[in-house]
């Protein structure tokens, strides 16, 4: 089995909110990042497949059809892009680093050919990243 | 669904990697620079993860200012600008940094509970780093 992972970038704003909680819960829980006007990071995706080397051409996954999937799927659609609004996934849920890298996975999963997902890998910022395996 | 999070925290610490149960020489050909009886100093960066299902309420795996509350409070605060020979820790074990990456588990594990503590990864340079998941599990 080997390991392939390519990676990418986009930015974007997001902000944390729920409707369920009262303004003050909003400001405990969220600080800053309660701010309605959005704020926006600079973001890194790690995309990690699994698969065996094909005898044939060498590869684990064609990366030319990762890199197409991965940009159809989350950069042609988080990109520049205020999360909360633009994106359908976060309507209803917050577009934390968490909720992200989940979304990012469900988007990909079902696209690749070859080649198996096996990690998602969203830093918010260098220092903050959060880890998706696929585990329910 | 559960998710792994991850946040990285620098602090500076020194020390002088040297074993009273080795003789001069061996303690000069094991630790080498290492061993120089007036020590050293690193930029540490402490990367620690945790793990869990991410709450439906906040999106969060944990919220991050308690993490980071806690790592400020218990491993930046103490170890931040000391001398790592002279904290008690290290009166027996070497202050190596794969000691330093284990006494950091060890209480982050006690002492930090809104999340499952998957591992601590200590970089000592941009070089070298270790990591800790405790002592049976492997790291994912």
């Amino acid at each position: 089995m080997v390991y392939l992972t390519r990676k990418a970038e986009f930015s974007a704003s997001h902000y944390y909110h729920n409707p369920a909680f009262t303004p003050e819960e909003n400001r405990r829980i969220f600080g800053k990042c309660n701010n309605p006007n959005g704020h926006g990071h600079n973001y890194t995706l790690e995309v990690t497949v699994k698969g065996e080397v094909d005898p044939l051409s060498g590869f684990v996954v064609d990366l030319k059809q990762l890199k197409d999937v991965m940009h159809r799927e989350v950069l042609d659609a988080m990109d520049h892009r205020f999360l909360n609004k633009e994106i359908p996934e976060f309507a209803h849920q917050i577009p934390t680093t968490e909720n992200i890298a989940i979304a990012i996975w469900q988007r990909l999963a079902t696209k690749l050919e070859r080649a198996k997902l096996y990690r998602v890998r969203v830093y918010e910022t260098p220092d903050l990243f959060v880890d998706f395996y696929g585990e329910a | 669904m559960k998710a792994h999070l991850s946040r990285r925290y620098l602090f500076s610490a020194s020390h002088r990697l040297h074993s009273e149960a080795m003789s001069e020489a061996e303690n000069q050909s094991t630790y080498g620079k290492c061993n120089n009886p007036h020590g050293h100093g690193h930029n540490y960066i402490v990367e620690v993860t945790v793990s869990g299902p991410v709450d439906e309420q906040t999106g969060m795996v944990c919220n991050l200012t308690d993490l980071d509350g806690f790592i400020e409070r218990e491993v930046l605060a103490r170890y931040g600008h000391e001398n790592l020979n002279t904290m008690k820790e290290f009166i027996k074990d070497v202050p190596t940094t794969e000691n330093l990456c284990i006494q950091i588990y060890e209480i982050v594990q006690r002492g930090f509970h809104s999340a499952h503590l998957e591992r601590v990864r200590l970089e000592e340079t941009m070089m070298n780093s270790f990591e800790y998941s405790g002592k049976s599990e492997a790291p994912k």
